[in-house]
């Protein structure tokens, strides 16, 4: 049985063309809190975030979010309860920044926008720095600039749970900060956050909780103190790995 | 601003196909018989209109659902198949009578068939994540071979058929639009008119899958609801027009191309429209010209046909596949 609250993964494995990508997967992720997906390349982060949204059907297991099995729950309840952004997110259509920003209101207005819908999305707009660019189409748009606008269409989307695969690719240092403050904020009025991070000081910054994964399994999770060591990133990355402290956060030194 | 121009080019288009209705309506109207004349250019005019709007709200369902903007169905063989399941029909039913039924009937239970066939076939070949960008030139292979070998099988049962058979799926083989099947008119605009509503009705949820599947389906979208919805409108649609004319390979096309051309970024409302009245414009203004000046009454299709290989080439060569 599972809580109301939180993400509870149970039993969830993953195999495709017979190469198991994950295995028994249980994991429960507290509400109300910033939770750090890490792991090396291939480990399984993005497998697992797709599941949990509901994305790619579940192959075995159980997955529950605030109580909802993503499963058998319509899908349009879920959208309504988390929102989902993914590592790759191409365009099929042509839009400009706000028209694509304004679809993140699909779940509650079905394509019918009332003022609320279109204050939230000026409000998201401005969030993410984005006002001078409304106009401008997609295509149009630098690297950063489009990621700003994807993550500006998830959150404007006011799910109680955000997932996140990888939302700080492209960003400028300022911008990744940015984003972490805001999703903080978020946290702060008691929404959820599930963020898969590569940079690990952002996860030592900034998440009340860490999970790490490698080869399709947990490897640890706990406090960012508890899994951001010496050994158990060294362990994680295959790679010797120094961790220093500051402000009594550990601090990551892996760039040299 | 910029809904004050789409307006303003809705209106031109609109009253653009007015003129060209009424052309062909009033011109060159003698005095002698003109109730007969007024009503076979009514009954030809209904039928031209119903065709260019099935080719093009067809069209448009069928960019949105492979996610592209140069194939079509003709080009992914659906009127090949719509012939091919004619020509099933009358092979494997032929003996029970069923080429003795009336018109009406019959292509009901081809359009059927046909919707039947094509969402088992595309819905696998599209769920498989063909037509996306990345994957468009495997797909558009996929679609002229699957054109050729519908087109092949519809030509060898026809061979093995008795003539008489053969020769009426022959005569509706090429798209003659001088000679629309008057016949199936009614039949035809009663599957038509409907489809066209639902697709207009589905047209916000078509703008939602247009942001690709994993937007779509974390917005709670019933993704594949929708994609075989539109997929089931695209065969009646492509199935209706068939019937009517017989194939038309390039006309949604230009139709595609041309709505994109004078609406970029439309949302799906907006963009089947405008290509439902392009379509009629094209249609009914050039069978005007074709039949009344230049006297030849079956080229227009061949224009098309001509005008869209050479637009096809050109979005295939410039890259311009979204
Ligand atoms: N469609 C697929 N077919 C086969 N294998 C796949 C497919 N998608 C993913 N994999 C494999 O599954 C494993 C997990 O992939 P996943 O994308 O979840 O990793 P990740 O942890 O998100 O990595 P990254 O940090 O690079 O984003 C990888 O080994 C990958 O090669
Ligand atoms: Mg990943």
């Amino acid at each position: 049985m599972s809580g109301t609250g939180g993400i509870d993964v149970r039993g969830v494995t993953h195999r495709i063309h017979g190469t198991t990508i994950l295995q028994p997967i249980d994991l429960s992720l507290p509400s109300g809190k910033v939770t750090a997906l890490i792991g090396p390349n291939g480990a399984g982060k993005s497998t697992l975030i797709r599941l949990i949204a509901r994305i790619d059907p579940l192959q075995t297991g159980e997955v529950t979010v605030n109580g909802l099995d993503v499963r058998q729950t319509p899908s349009a309840r879920l959208a309504l309860e988390m929102a989902f952004m993914g590592q790759h997110s191409g365009l099929v259509s042509r839009l400009r920044v706000r028209e694509l920003v304004a679809f993140g209101r699909w779940p509650h207005c079905h394509g019918r926008p009332g003022p609320k819908d279109r204050a939230a999305v000026e409000k998201a707009l401005a969030d993410f720095d984005l006002l001078p660019l409304a106009d401008r189409f997609m295509d149009e748009l630098s690297g950063g600039q489009a990621q700003r606008a994807h993550l500006a269409m998830t959150v404007v989307q006011e799910t109680p749970w955000l997932l996140l695969d990888e939302p700080l690719n492209n960003l400028d240092l300022a911008h990744a900060r940015a984003l972490m403050a805001h999703l903080a904020r978020l946290r702060d009025e008691g929404r959820s956050v599930l963020i898969v991070l590569h940079d690990l000081n952002f996860a030592s910054g900034w998440a009340d909780h860490v999970v790490a994964m490698k080869d399709g399994r947990i490897l640890a999770e706990g406090v960012p103190a508890e899994v951001l060591t010496e050994p158990r990133l060294s362990e994680l990355y295959d790679t010797p790995i120094t961790v220093g402290s500051y402000q009594g956060r550990p601090l990551i030194l892996h760039h040299l | 601003m910029r809904d004050r121009k789409t307006l303003i080019r809705l209106g031109l288009l609109v009253l653009a196909v007015g003129v060209a209705a009424a052309l062909w309506m009033f011109q060159g109207l003698g005095a002698g018989r003109r109730d007969f004349v007024l009503a076979l250019r009514w009954e030809k005019l209904i039928a031209l209109v119903l065709i260019g709007a099935s080719v093009a709200v067809a069209t448009v369902l069928f960019q949105t659902v492979s996610r592209n903007r140069i194939l079509t169905p003709s080009i992914m063989g659906f009127d090949a198949l719509y012939l091919l399941i004619q020509t099933l029909a009358v092979a494997m039913l032929g003996v029970t009578g069923f080429a003795m039924l009336p018109g009406g009937p019959k292509f009901l239970i081809e359009t059927a068939l046909m919707t039947a066939l094509a969402l088992a076939l595309f819905g696998t070949l599209l769920g498989r994540g063909a037509g996306s960008a990345e994957d468009i030139a495997r797909t558009i292979l996929t679609g002229v071979v699957l054109g050729i070998l519908f087109r092949a099988g519809a030509s060898l049962i026809g061979r093995l058929l008795d003539p008489n058979a053969y020769a009426t799926v022959q005569a509706v083989s090429f798209a003659n639009f001088g000679r629309p099947n008057a016949a199936l008119v009614g039949w035809g605009a009663a599957l038509a008119l409907p489809a066209m509503g639902l697709a207009l009705w589905m047209g916000p949820r078509l703008d939602v899958l247009g942001l690709g599947r994993e937007r779509a389906v974390s917005l709670g979208l019933r993704y594949r609801v929708v994609m075989t919805g539109a997929l089931a409108l695209t065969a009646v649609l492509v199935a209706v027009s068939t019937a009517l004319v017989g194939p038309v390979a390039f006309l949604g096309l230009i139709v595609a191309g041309l709505t994109h051309g004078l609406f970029p970024a439309a949302r799906h409302r907006l963009r089947l429209v405008t290509a439902a009245l392009i379509a009629c414009l094209l249609l009914v203004l050039g069978q005007w010209l074709f039949e009344r000046f230049l006297g030849r009454q079956a080229v227009l299709s061949v224009v098309i046909e001509f005008a869209g290989g050479i637009l096809f080439l050109a979005l295939l060569l410039k890259g311009r596949i979204r």
